[in-house]
């Protein structure tokens, strides 16, 4: 036991530090410290993050891009879907326009015709009257001769006048106002 | 050939029940076998080849058996208040410079071929040493320290590279481990404690940093619990000191008592054996070189990052 003690913890033994050993220890460990962390680990940990953040970055980038690029597919997208939407309603437009075009054209051509059938109706009356005018004035022009005729030969006044009158009478009637014209 | 035979005449009469029964007393021997080291070295003579002792503690000799040896220049010590201490370079002291400066070689060249190859990707030992950079980044500092794992990376990363190299370099023949010295973990365990104090005094105020001591109880508790986290705050460096200390002597330990098998038997025929179980362990060594590496450093952002802690019901000031 004592033999144990000996060569575990008085001077020189296993459990027992050496001053010497730790200055040395204190010494070498604090200067390795310092050169390396100058060195060593600045340069090669910097270079890590550095490395790391350039990936990082590239990553990034992509992601940005592939974002932008969808972005402008779904624009793309939409305004192909405006284009379309604007010439569909052009074309329901123009048809609408064109419908009423139709129409309008129709509707004025069918007056016009109307107006001008009517036109033609007043006139195909006035021309009527004027030659049942005309007749009339013939016919009468006619009665006085034949008159004249009978006159010339048998003057009876009384009777003649009533046959003339009958004549008359057998006509077709006629307006006053065209009488009298 | 003669040699051996004409001390050792046990050989002679080797059998296969010599080997069976070293390997029944493989455990006992290695835990015993310091003792006996120790014991019988004023005797001197036979035993000296089985000085396990002589191996895992520090000296102001390079050893180069059978080669000779090298001593290192002894300085008178010097007197600093009442405590002398001997400056002279030990082994441990050269073996950590020799680490140091291996360690110095390859992190140059790793951050001058960053310089040269600039956003390119990187190539052999910058590739390695950058996967281990990025671990104790993003899976030790950043876990534990939050978004301050900046100010501590340093640190970590030269604590881990630091006792890595240590180790593996005790793994070389002929070289020792510095990290089996207790007073290398110690002071290492310093930096780490004397960091954790600076992080939490910086980041809560001294008056946090003393209410950490309270530990959050009612007053009442204070008479318990002051000493109870006085004892907390040194027992994070003390264990750190003894697990990489401890582990690296042990694996050290088990590979000289291997090795001593052969002489202890005073036989040949041991060799095979003790040869595959060295090998063993030492496959086991180079993990635990690794593997205490990694402790240290977890183990320091862990303490760290709870020191950082803001205590209860305290506001957050950034």
């Amino acid at each position: 036991m004592t033999t144990l003690f000996a060569l575990l913890v008085l001077e020189g033994g296993l459990l027992s530090p050496n001053p010497g050993l730790i200055f040395w220890t204190f010494l070498t460990f604090l200067i390795l410290l310092f050169v390396l962390r100058a060195t060593a680990w600045k340069p090669i940990v910097g270079a890590l993050n550095e490395r790391e953040k350039s990936i990082q970055e590239a990553i990034d980038r992509a992601e940005q891009a592939k974002a932008e690029a969808e972005k402008i597919l779904a624009e793309n997208k939409a305004m192909l879907a405006k284009a379309e939407r604007e010439a569909d309603r052009i074309i329901q437009e123009s048809k609408v326009a064109a419908e009423k075009l139709r129409a309008d054209i129709t509707e004025k051509a069918k007056a016009e015709s109307r107006k001008m059938i009517d036109d033609a109706k007043a006139e195909i009356t006035v021309e009527k009257q004027r030659a049942l005018i005309a007749l009339r004035d013939e016919v009468a022009d006619l009665a006085v001769k034949g008159a004249e005729m009978i006159i010339r030969h048998n003057l009876n006044a009384e009777t003649h006048k009533n046959i003339i009158a009958s004549v008359l009478s057998d006509m077709p009637s006629i307006q006053p106002e065209a009488v009298e014209k | 050939m003669n040699f051996v035979t004409h001390r050792f005449p046990m050989i002679h009469r080797m059998n296969f029940s010599v080997c069976r029964f070293a390997l029944m007393v493989f455990v006992t021997t290695a835990l015993s076998m310091p003792l006996l080291a120790a014991e019988s070295k004023p005797d001197g003579g036979a035993s000296e080849d089985m000085d396990v002792m002589h191996h895992i503690l520090d000296a102001h000799t390079l050893d180069f058996e059978p080669f000779g040896e090298i001593h290192l220049p002894k300085f008178p010590p010097v007197q600093i208040g009442g405590l002398t201490i001997d400056l002279s370079p030990t082994r441990h002291v050269v073996m950590m410079w020799i680490a140091c400066a291996v360690l110095l070689i390859v992190m140059l060249s790793v951050a001058s071929s960053y310089q040269k190859s600039k956003g390119k990707a990187p190539k052999g030992v910058a590739n390695m040493i950058e996967a281990v950079i990025m671990f104790i980044r993003d899976d030790i500092a950043k876990p534990n320290l939050g978004h301050h794992y900046e100010r501590f990376l340093p640190y970590l990363l030269t604590a881990f590279f630091f006792i890595l190299f240590c180790n593996l370099l005790g793994l070389i023949p002929f070289a020792a481990t510095a990290t089996s010295n207790i007073a290398v973990t110690l002071t290492l365990a310093l930096f780490t404690f004397v960091i954790t104090q600076y992080a939490g005094i910086r980041e809560n105020g001294i008056g946090g940093w003393l209410a950490h001591l309270t530990g959050g109880a009612p007053p009442a508790l204070w008479l318990i619990m002051i000493p109870v986290e006085i004892v907390s705050l040194f027992v994070k460096p003390f264990a750190l000191t003894m697990r990489l200390f401890a582990n690296m002597t042990a694996g050290h330990i088990v590979i000289i008592v291997l090795i001593s098998l052969i002489f202890i038997f005073k036989s040949f025929v041991i060799a095979p054996i003790s040869v595959a179980l060295t090998l063993a362990i030492y496959g086991l060594e180079l993990f635990v070189a690794f593997m205490q590496a990694y402790l240290f450093t977890v183990l320091s952002s862990v303490f760290i990052g709870i020191a950082m802690e803001h205590g209860h019901g305290e506001e957050h000031a950034h």
